[in-house]
Formats: structure tokens, sequence, C-alpha cells
């Protein structure tokens, strides 16, 4: 309803190539490949979470943080509390429960994550855009966002490639990635390693071994490292390894577009 | 020992004007009816706690019945903004808003405080985020045993904490399953409680997973469908179509204003409120 068109896939287009957003879902769903745990946030995170479980990663552990574990969503849940995830979860615990034993207690391997705003370092606002007092946008918040950025083992992003996301500055340091860059997240002692990818629908950005600058790792099919850097805020560089991103299959992309077929009933109203 | 009342009366008795108050539920059973009951009966002043504030939130900030917001995410899920909040926070429309912005685990730790009776909660968290430099009742504190520093958030003491559950049983215990959220904690850290449900049974349906005792609620109102447009597990399901048509009743003042005033000021109770939603839906569908 508030996306634009490009996002959802045209009635002409279900035998054709998958659209820019259908291919960052998919491999953002690949990162997911060998790991058990994931906490994951709602949107963009939440669609490919469930399609790395029925593609990927049967056995993926989903854990929301309203309090489902282990949930096994068969459609893309509208919201972060629907009851699609309760029903199918393994178990429902409370809020408190789950931020404290399930995600402080060390027990996510990968936080997923969408962003408003990110920085060469991986860090992230979802808070305001503008002066906090005076904010020109002011966006839903923190959520669960900052403690997942800082405990999960390491943390995926999700985010549309645009220079009014991928900015020089943020306007709001919500929730922490690599900090200042180099060791300046571990010196502020967070358990978790923070980013190790963002995935946008242009490509893949992965910190740099030393200074943990985002650098662009790979690119998606038909795009170029120079469309990439002009939709990113900072001087972006481009890893000397630079890679193409694999098209997705067809199992990937038919299991993809029926999961947001069914996704909740918000069309029906 | 819970009574069982009338919403008005429970709403008359327990909530007053300036109450700090949470009306909690994470997606799943949001006390809407309850909310819509404090705007009808024109509480003023409030400060309004909940981690993630939606579409009841909306409403009661686009009404001026807030002064205060505390909380941790503030939007329509899968929508988009809250509008009458955006509209209060950046222009300051009907009442500028006092935020309080805090993380999920936060809150979360600040209500589990409060229930267990103690000054504040523990956690890793807020760190390197600008949320501290913004963000009253967060400090840090050393652990006596180890040296780390850790965050430390000031305990929740509500005056009334407001929850919708499926079932209250013959002796006023309450009974809910499914997304349980923060409503245990946030019952138990109030001064005063109440809580609506959907049915009175004999007995407790097996599916419960967090029980009320009776004796920790002051008011339990039998509100069939009270949790709309949110849901409650095994009683209705979420009317998605609902929160995607707020997005244009809640985009400008005016038809806002108008949407209030036909369905909470206008309506004698929730029930006329769902009769009213019912035959406009109809309306238009069939056009």
């Amino acid at each position: 309803m508030t996306d634009p068109p490009e996002h959802a896939p045209a009635a002409t287009a279900e035998a054709t190539a998958a659209t820019a957003d259908e291919v960052m879902t998919v491999v953002a769903a690949r990162e997911l490949r060998g790991r058990r745990t994931c906490f994951v946030g709602i949107g963009l995170p939440s669609i490919a979470a469930s399609l790395a479980r029925q593609v990927h990663e049967p056995s993926l552990v989903l854990i929301y943080e309203s309090g489902p574990i282990g949930a096994r969503p068969t459609r893309a849940p509208l919201s972060i509390g629907d009851g699609e995830l309760a029903d199918t979860a393994l178990d429902v615990v409370g809020v408190p429960e789950v931020f404290s034993y399930w995600l402080q207690g060390g027990r996510i391997d990968v936080g997923f994550l969408g962003a408003a705003q990110i920085c060469r370092y991986g860090n992230i606002n979802t808070t305001v855009i503008g002066p906090y007092r005076q904010p020109m946008v002011r966006l839903p918040g923190a959520g669960g966002a900052p403690e997942i950025a800082a405990s999960a083992r390491e943390v995926i992003v999700v985010a549309r490639h645009t220079t009014r996301t991928f900015v020089n500055r943020l306007d709001f340091v919500t929730s922490i990635g690599h900090h200042e860059g180099g060791d300046s997240r571990k010196a502020l002692g967070l358990p978790g390693d923070g980013p190790t990818a963002v995935i946008t629908n242009l490509g893949v950005l992965r910190p740099e071994a030393e200074s943990r600058e985002l650098v662009l790792t790979a690119i998606h099919p038909g795009v170029t490292a120079a469309v990439v850097r002009e939709r990113t805020g900072w001087p972006l560089r481009i890893a000397t390894s630079l890679t193409e991103t694999e098209p997705p299959t067809e199992l990937e992309l038919d299991t993809l577009r029926r999961l947001s077929a069914g996704r909740g009933t918000g069309s029906a109203g | 020992m819970a009574e069982l009342v009338p919403l008005a009366d429970a709403v008359a008795d327990l909530v007053r004007d300036g109450d700090t108050v949470a009306l909690e539920g994470f997606t799943h059973l949001i006390p809407f009816a309850a909310g819509h009951e404090m705007l009808r009966q024109g509480r003023r002043g409030l400060t309004l706690v909940r981690m993630t504030p939606d579409l009841l939130y909306d409403q009661m900030i686009g009404f001026g019945a807030a002064e205060r917001l505390v909380f941790s995410w503030g939007g329509n899920p899968g929508v988009g903004s809250l509008h009458r909040l955006r509209d209060a926070v950046e222009h300051g429309w009907p009442e500028p808003l006092d935020l309080e912005e805090h993380s999920h685990a936060g809150m979360a730790a600040r209500y589990w405080a409060g229930a267990s009776g103690l000054p504040f909660g523990v956690l890793r968290g807020y760190v390197g985020s600008d949320l501290t430099a913004h963000t009253r009742n967060v400090s840090t504190v050393t652990c006596p045993f180890t040296g780390e520093q850790l965050t430390a958030v000031r305990a929740f003491a509500l005056d009334v904490a407001v929850v919708h559950a499926q079932q209250v049983d013959r002796e006023g215990n309450v009974g809910l399953w499914g997304i349980s959220g923060v409503q245990k904690e946030a019952v138990l850290c109030a001064r005063r409680s109440l809580v609506t449900v959907e049915e009175r049974v004999d007995q407790l349906d097996a599916r419960t997973r967090v029980v009320l005792p009776s004796w920790v609620v002051d008011a339990v109102s039998v509100v069939p469908q009270g949790a709309h447009p949110s849901y409650a597990a095994g009683y209705s399901e979420r009317d998605n179509g609902f929160y995607a048509r707020w997005d244009a009743i809640s985009r400008d003042r005016a038809p806002f204003v108008e949407w209030m005033r036909r369905h909470v000021l206008e309506a004698p109770d929730f029930g006329a409120h769902l009769r009213l939603l019912a035959a406009e839906t109809a309306a238009v569908g069939s056009r």
C-alpha cells in the first residue's frame, strides 16, 4: 500500500525476471545458510527469514521480539505480533524473557535489522530525520534494535539503496554497528561482532577487516558499481574482489512470491 | 479482589486526569475499548506508557488526552507512520507531546523491575546510542562482583495498568494466551488495574499461559471484541484492513476529528463503534 509500484511484482512479470527487491530478499535469505538462530525484525527481514527456512535452512530457529520462539510462518506476517507467529511457534514467552534470556543471554546467532539511515560503519538510525527536538520526520524509534545490534553474534542489515538511506552522517544514532570503525565497537564493550553484511536492492556491502568501513563486495545482476556509488552518501569504496550475485533460482523466486502473496489480509480491507 | 463491572464504571472509578497509564499489548490484545472509554469520559493530561504505541495511542494523542508518551516503538506495523503522533511531535498539534523514549529491552526491564518491587532494572543496553542523551530514567551502575559497568533503568510506578485478555473465571481470575507482551508485568507494577475480557467462563481455557489472579486486579469488564482492530487469539483475527485504512483516516486533522466524533464521542459504547464500523465497511465494499 505504501510501497512504490516497483516493489510489487506486476501480474505480467510473474514468470519473468526478479525485481531488484526480490533479489535483495533472496540474497538476504542466502546469508542465513548454516545459522541456527535468527532474531527477526519486521518487514523485509521477516520475509527473508521465512524464505531462508523454506529453501536454505529448514532447521533455522526464528525468534521474534513479541515472544514467539521457533516460529514457522507459511506467509510473510504483516506485523511482528501476528497470530501466525504464535500459532506456529515452539513456545511463546513474554517480552522481558525474550530480551533477557534469549537475546542478552547470548543465544542468537544472527540479528536481522532494517534501517532508515545507515552510515559507512553500519550504525543505524530509526529515530528521527533532522534535530531530535524539532524533527523533520519522526520515525518509529528504537524498538528492539539497539540490543539486537549489541548482543546478536552478528547482524545483517537489509535496506533499499538510496542516498536518503546510505548517508554520510546519521541524524541520530539509534543502534550501534561498528561505531567509529577499527576497534571502537569492542571498546564500548558490546558482546556481538556487529554488522557482517548490509544487503540492498543493488548489492552487498561488508565491513573491511581492519577499518570496519563498509565496502561494496557484490553487485546484483544488471547493476554497475558506478550506480551503487551514485546512490551512496559517502565515497563508497569497491572491494578488489567484487563479485556478481548469482541470480535467484526458480525455487527461490517461486517460494518468495508464494510467501509474499499470502502476506496477511492487508489488501483485503 | 477483581470486581466484575461495566467498562464505563471501571474507567470512571480507576482512571484520573494526569495519571500515568499503560494500556499494554504487543500487537495482540490491545485494550482499544478501554482507551475509547477514557476519551469519552474526557480524561486529560495523561502520561501514556507502552512499548509499542500503535493506533490506540495515535487516537488518544490526536484527541489531546496525553501530555507525555513513554515508549520504544511508535508506528502502524506493516503500514507506516502514526500520523497523529507525528503531528504532535513535529507540529505540537493538538498539544505538544513530551517524549521519553527507550529501547524494547529497556522498557521491558523497567516493567520487570516495577513488578519485582525493585528501584531499577539492569541490562546491557543503550551503549553508544544517542538515546541516552535525550532520555530520562536511564543511567549506569557498576556490578559489585565483577566491576562491569551496566545500564540501569528506573522501575515503572504506574497509576493504572489496562490490559485485555481472553477470559475471566467465576472467581475473577484472568487468563490469557498467545503473544503476552508485558501485560503481567504492567499489572503488577500498577497501583490500580483494569482488565477487559472477551468472555466470562466457569473455568479458564486449557490454552491459558498467563494468569492474573483475582486479588491483583481491581476491575474486570466483559467487552467482546474489546481489542478490535487488534485481536484476541482464539476469539478474533487481527483486522489488518482497518490498520491499512487508519493511514488515510488519520493522515489529516479534519477527517481524523470527524472519525473520532462519530466513532468515539458520539458512540454510546464500544459495541456501537463496532457496529458503525461494520456498516461503513459494508458500504465501501458494495460500492
